[in-house]
């Protein structure tokens, strides 16, 4: 579904999310949690970035800043065209239709007391003028593009499984034709032998309507599977961001490589050949991120630059984005003309 | 039945129903399994598949009502301890049988410390004066990898992160020396990296204390790399039981194979497309009297809609020893 020439429709820079601390008898503004702490990708129109990490690396906060569900702290957002950080209001509700979410709990997400048409076309009557008629029309379409029986539109969730339960999630976002969609957990949900139903379904949409995804996920397999590129995040910063095969093949960030080794491998002969790297620790507070590298108090590979200076992410192999300043001793000019531009650097991530 | 030469717990035909306002949910429908001193069996399936609800029951630990254990034996230490008194049971539980659960944040109680909790089951069941368990916990703390054991048992559940919550949990369980310790998910809280640290942590102790774990998962990546034998379940009843690397490499129940397809893989070939098994997993309402797989599998005929499929050995071994698979495919022809 890629053009020749691929254009990012999503580009993100610097983007920062801190959440404020208060404390003591005056509530007093004491620190941060720096929930993401200078975050820069482009997402290629009609690709799929995976992002990955553990839990509280800031992956979801991403997602959420990035549709404006939360005010980023600092950064540019351009979806579209429009920084999506900057809008005023009336702007911003105008925006909406072109980007959406599917959220990884669908029995929170769905309003219990709303039934399977209301839910799916909710977003039609905030966002279109429509009569009823064709309101209902649009919802058997989607009902019918996510797999549901028509018949069910007058349901209520609970009658439903988690399986057909994200289903109406993705229905819903799908209500108003957007370009981008953030998936956040969409399967972490859901039982196995469910999870490739609602992956297929998803593969699926995004060859026939030509759908951006983010696709935020702990599930480094399942992102193997769906994601052209992958931002690998760790504490608030992304990591290494390369191109699926290159990351599973060879990743260079110490922590890329040693959160894929962690991946437990459903075949008993490859589980007991392979070696894994165990990190030593817990991840640092994201309110007092280590000084240097984020990575320097559990990296296997730190040396005395990395505990006093924090990598930045920079283009270390074509399409390969690192910030590790073990690769950074190495980094040559970024190509023939030597771009300097951030812009132009992300840009060759672009997926062939 | 399974063999119980050297079984520390040998569980026969157990039978679990639920009674809920919608009618009767079979959870458990006669299941048989076993468990050898140092073995690790690992317990697959989907939520709703039973593996669950089949531990809780065997040593009482479902609420009672809605539960009701209807039937079957559990053979633990000569007894068969379906039919002890309650009192005898909690005496089992902790002492004989050590349990970790899934999400380490709510199995701790908040309000107390961690050295507390570990010592609780020292002093209730082996009779510990508080200074001599005071001693023992901040050895079980070491042995599970916390620094600074002796110190850390004045802290609170709080102060510890996930992967150390659930290594607290370890503690406690091993706390009296059990013969089976039944791990319920003991790492799906955890982060990957974390749930490594959990596993070479469990390698390593099984190693040093020769106990019999019962792991319970619905991820068949873990269970490749830490079981013994693996016992798959769907809809309360075991659909299939082999040594691990026999049932990676020669899976035969349908819904087995179906389930190492539909995860993706993490290193060689990419699949274009996952895999799916289409449908839903049934709601018991009754004990099965056809297969309870048949209506997602491609290889359902007559038979399989007639007559639930009894597990039978493949290689000729005794039921629960080899290789055992409950379906009516491939059968006719043996």
């Amino acid at each position: 579904m890629l053009d020749a020439t691929p254009q990012a429709l999503v580009q993100v820079r610097d983007l920062k999310m801190y959440f404020p601390i208060y404390s003591g008898v005056l509530r007093r503004h004491t620190g941060d949690v720096k929930a993401v702490d200078g975050v820069s990708f482009d997402i290629l129109q009609g690709e799929t970035l995976g992002l990955v990490g553990e839990s509280g690396c800031g992956k979801s906060t991403v997602g959420r800043a990035l549709l404006r569900l939360y005010d980023p702290t600092a950064g540019s957002v351009t979806i579209d065209g429009d920084d999506i950080a900057k809008l005023s209001p009336e702007a911003l509700r105008r925006k909406r239709p072109t980007m959406q979410m599917v959220f990884q709990d669908p029995q929170a997400s769905l309003n219990p007391r709303m039934t399977l048409a209301d839910i799916i076309g909710e977003p039609l009557v905030e966002h279109t003028a429509w009569t009823a008629e064709r309101r209902l029309e649009r919802i058997h379409e989607l009902m019918d593009a996510v797999s549901l029986n028509r018949r069910f539109a007058n349901r209520f969730p609970y009658e439903f499984s988690g399986g057909q339960r994200q289903r109406i999630g993705i229905a819903r976002a799908l209500a108003l034709n957007p370009k981008f969609i953030v998936c956040d957990e969409p399967i972490a949900a859901l039982d196995v032998s469910i999870q490739a139903q609602v992956v297929n379904l998803l593969e699926d949409l995004q060859d026939r309507l030509g759908l951006t995804y983010l696709f935020i996920s702990h599930d480094l397999s399942m992102v193997r599977h769906i994601a052209d590129r992958v931002a690998v995040m760790y504490l608030g910063r992304i990591a290494e961001l390369s191109p699926r095969d290159a990351l599973y093949a060879n990743p260079l960030h110490p922590y890329a490589e040693a959160l894929l080794s962690a991946v437990p491998e459903p075949d008993p002969n490859h589980a007991a050949r392979r070696t894994r790297i165990i990190l030593k620790g817990d991840v640092p507070s994201p309110a007092n991120p280590p000084k240097g590298c984020n990575f320097s108090t559990r990296c296997p590979r730190v040396f005395d630059r990395c505990r006093v200076e924090k990598p930045d992410l920079v283009q270390v192999e074509p399409g390969r984005l690192v910030a590790c300043h073990l690769h950074a001793r190495d980094t040559k000019p970024a190509g023939s003309t030597g771009r300097p531009e951030a812009t132009e650097l992300f840009q060759q991530g672009a997926p062939t | 039945m399974p063999d119980g030469g050297q079984s520390v717990l040998d569980v026969r035909d157990l039978v679990t129903v639920f009674r809920t306002r919608g009618g009767e949910v079979h959870a458990v429908n006669s299941v048989s399994f076993h468990v050898e001193r140092g073995e690790l069996l690992g317990v697959v399936g989907e939520s709703g598949s039973g593996k669950s609800v089949t531990m809780m029951s065997l040593i009482g630990l479902l609420p009672s009502p809605p539960a009701d254990v209807r039937g079957g034996e559990v053979w633990l230490d000569g007894r068969d301890i379906l039919k002890i008194s309650a009192d005898a049971l909690r005496d089992l539980r902790g002492a004989r049988v050590g349990f970790v659960f899934q999400d380490p944040m709510t199995s701790l109680n908040p309000v107390f410390t961690v050295g507390n909790q570990i010592m609780e089951p020292l002093i209730r069941h082996l009779g510990m004066t508080r200074e001599r368990a005071r001693l023992r916990a901040a050895e079980l703390l070491d042995l599970v990898g916390i620094p600074d054991a002796a110190k850390r048992l004045g802290a609170y559940p709080h102060q510890f992160s996930g992967g150390m919550r659930q290594r607290v949990m370890i503690a406690i369980a091993l706390a009296c020396d059990p013969d089976v310790l039944i791990a319920d998910e003991p790492t799906t809280a955890l982060d990957v990296t974390i749930q490594a640290q959990i596993l070479e942590l469990v390698k390593d102790l099984r190693a040093k204390l020769g106990m019999a774990i019962i792991w319970i998962t619905h991820d068949l990546g873990v269970i490749a790399g830490i079981a013994d034998r693996v016992m798959v379940m769907y809809a309360g009843q075991v659909v299939e039981q082999a040594p691990v690397k026999e049932l990676f490499g020669n899976p035969q129940h349908p819904y087995t194979r179906a389930l190492l397809k539909t995860i993706p893989a993490i290193s060689g070939p990419r699949e274009d497309r996952l895999q799916v098994i289409e449908g839903q997993p049934p709601i018991m309402g009754a004990p099965p009297v056809a297969c309870a797989f048949r209506s997602r599998c491609p290889h359902a005929f007559d038979r399989c809609h007639r007559e639930n499929p009894q597990r039978r050995a493949i290689d000729g071994l005794p039921l629960g020893q080899g290789h055992d698979v409950a379906c009516h495919w491939g059968a006719t022809h043996v």
